[in-house]
């Protein structure tokens, strides 16, 4: 058991890249912490920087109170899992669990207790002295987390250690760490790119980007109250629209029409100074729109507020539980934050129509939407979010 | 005839060709050292003659202490090899995992070392042993021995630990292992098949050395099996030892044989597999 508080950490490599910077976040004891971000963000360095692996250039590192910064790692108790399982190929199965506890002179009976007690948890009892060779890739991640698990640790550190498993595995694996963070009750630190991943397993969400820490907060206040486009745009699958809007007094120009915002919208805007002066003055922001937020007129009612508008919808794919609709809006958000997010998500040099940005709105499979027709929709203006366009920040955040 | 039947018997045949071309030699050698003193000219090459072992008897019997160059050949070698890989593992190690200053120049001068003519430094070292006290003894056979198959157990290695992941050694590093513990408990068993490779090259070049043997030692005292060879002598002043000398070149191919078969089990690539999603 164990907390654990990184405290200004960077990380510096000789050549001057700065994978981590100035990174604070502070983990409680038997919290289970997502580090989260497209590849490159640093999430991984900052792990192995927990660890012991790679050197800490600046800062403190301080677990269950003390400064372990020149520590190394085996007298931190910390256990990881990697993202490809590193298990000891010429071990068995038994050997490859037993292994730290044989280094710690852990007397031969008690070895195998714990061993035999990991693999009950696991599952792995069948598959004690084979060889991880002959495992698949499930038992291999499995015995990855039972080497983690004989060891008692106080922390659990986790490498993108799902990534890979193939998509249906992954999911019943996700549910499976759940169950052992839960039954174990241990802090864990678990590193992944995945945005499902994340919001799914964790207690807490900390998002990167470029080396630097964007939002530390739960998976709900991530999703509804993200401080800036980069973890709006991240954080929800489909991901959230973006679109260039237009704030004139009270009312925002959308795409799809003008809206008066709502008071709750209109004070946070002033509390974050991103308001225009008591109604006065125009400026131009991003729109951010969860899929969500939009639903046919025939399913939402003629009392429903919100704008509503015509138009055309490109693709229609059906999921059975809902639709998801794609149609295109007049305008395109040109923002570094979300060029970032393309890019991470191999889309960046997508063709892309000009002056024109692609939406998705997930509607419920009641919705008389045909792909190539013209449907009415609307739009739930109470849950809008106003970004900054230079840079980026949350105009509306709480 | 198919394709690929076709195909299959060009393949035999050209194996057969190379096989007879390579085991030739070896089986004359062999039908030789069977043959009766009288038959020995009788250029056929089976023994017709009719066989015997009297060659294999007078080696190990005669006035020629055939045996005790056995002794020094496997002693030598096995030494030599012994250091070799120790060594060669330690700083091929080194190589593979670290980075630091002069890694590039050490390979360099690791290969220019290996390409090095024997020839021209054993004049010099003759001269160099014998004010030492190192001519004629074990040591002065294993340390050029040592010296000249470095650099090959040393390239053989790195390559094998560079294949080696990463993450085996830090997930070693997290359970608790000091460096030299993952290094012993990880990363040498799994690196056991270059290993061999490597051990079973140094041997055989120690092995079937024959000028260092032959120049830095004089007498029985360190002289080994390819040196020995050249110091039988005939029966009699016409008589060419010629039975004695293929009878001794067989023995010594043995132990040869024997190592190759039984490490080559072990020289199976594949170790590794299982250790990471690949």
């Amino acid at each position: 058991m164990a907390d654990i508080a990184l405290q200004h950490v960077t990380k510096r490599y000789p050549d001057g890249f700065e994978a981590v910077k100035d990174m604070d976040l502070d983990i409680r004891d038997g919290e289970f912490m997502i580090l989260v971000g497209p590849s490159g963000c640093g999430k991984s360095t900052a792990l192995r920087m927990i660890a012991g692996l790679e050197d800490i250039s600046e800062g403190e590192l301080v677990i269950g109170g003390d400064v372990v910064n020149d520590k190394a790692p085996k007298d931190r108790d910390i256990a990881m899992v990697f993202q490809n399982y590193a298990l000891y190929p010429h071990m068995t199965v038994r050997e490859n669990m037993g292994f730290a506890l044989k280094l710690a002179k852990v007397d031969k009976g008690e070895i195998d207790r714990k061993v035999q007690e990991a693999s009950k948890i696991l599952d792995l009892d069948q598959h004690l002295d084979r060889k991880p060779a002959n495992l698949s890739g499930g038992q291999r991640q499995r015995v990855a987390m039972g080497r983690a698990i004989v060891r008692d640790p106080s922390v659990f550190l986790m490498d993108e250690p799902l990534s890979n498993l193939d998509a249906k595995l992954r999911v019943q694996m996700r549910t499976e760490v759940s169950r052992i963070q839960e039954r174990l009750g241990t802090t864990m630190v678990y590193v992944t790119h995945d945005q499902t991943e994340a919001m799914t397993l964790g207690d807490r969400v900390a998002v990167m980007r470029g080396g630097v820490l964007q939002q530390v907060d739960t998976p709900k206040e991530l999703y509804e109250n993200p401080q800036n486009l980069f973890v709006a745009g991240f954080i929800g699958s489909p991901a959230m629209n973006f679109m260039p809007a237009r704030l004139e007094g009270h009312v925002v120009k959308l795409p799809f029409g003008d809206a008066e915002l709502p008071e709750e919208i209109r004070r946070r805007l002033e509390g974050s100074g991103g308001g225009n002066g008591g109604g006065r003055g125009a400026r131009d922001v991003i729109a951010g729109v969860r899929p969500e937020h939009f639903e046919a007129a025939n399913v939402a009612g003629p009392d429903h507020g919100g704008i509503r508008f015509r138009t055309k919808i490109d693709v229609l794919e059906s999921m059975g539980s809902e639709f998801y609709a794609y149609f295109t809006v007049e305008g395109q958000t040109s923002s570094d934050q979300l060029a970032e997010l393309a890019e991470d998500a191999g889309m960046a040099d997508l063709p892309g129509a000009e002056d024109a940005s692609q939406v998705v709105a997930r509607l419920s499979p009641e919705a008389d939407a045909r792909q190539g027709a013209e449907v009415d929709l609307v739009l739930d203006t109470t849950r809008l979010l106003l970004f900054d366009p230079t840079d980026g920040r949350n105009l509306t955040a709480r | 005839m198919s394709h690929a039947g076709r195909e299959r018997a060009v393949w035999t045949i050209g194996l057969f060709f190379v096989l007879a071309f390579a085991l030739i030699p070896v089986l004359w050698l062999l039908s030789l050292s069977l043959k009766q003193t009288p038959d020995l000219t009788d250029t056929k090459f089976l023994p017709t003659g009719g066989i015997t072992f009297d060659n294999y008897s007078q080696i190990f019997s005669g006035d020629i202490p055939f045996p005790k160059y056995l002794v020094n050949s496997i002693g030598i070698a096995l030494i030599a090899t012994l250091i070799s890989i120790t060594l060669g593992a330690m700083c091929a190690y080194a190589l593979a995992r670290l980075d630091f200053p002069g890694k590039r120049i050490i390979l360099a001068v690791a290969l220019a070392i290996a390409m090095f003519p024997p020839i021209s430094v054993v004049g010099p070292l003759f001269d160099m042993w014998r004010n030492i006290g190192l001519f004629d003894t074990w040591q002065g056979l294993v340390i050029p021995y040592m010296t000249f198959t470095l650099p090959l157990a040393i390239y053989t290695l790195a390559a094998f630990f560079r294949e080696i992941p990463w993450e085996l050694e830090q997930a070693a590093q997290i359970d608790g292992a000091t460096p030299f513990q993952a290094f012993r408990q990880v990363i040498v068993p799994l690196a056991a098949p270059g290993t061999f490779t490597a051990a079973i090259l140094v041997f055989i070049f120690a092995w079937n050395d024959f000028i260092f043997a032959i120049t830095l030692t004089s007498t029985d005292k360190a002289r080994t099996v390819p040196a020995g060879l050249s110091f039988f002598s005939g029966g009699s002043q016409f008589e060419t030892p010629v039975g004695a000398i293929a009878a001794a070149s067989v023995v010594v191919t043995i132990p040869i044989i024997i190592m190759v078969l039984i490490f080559q089990r072990r020289i199976v690539a594949g170790l590794t597999s299982g250790a990471v999603k690949g």
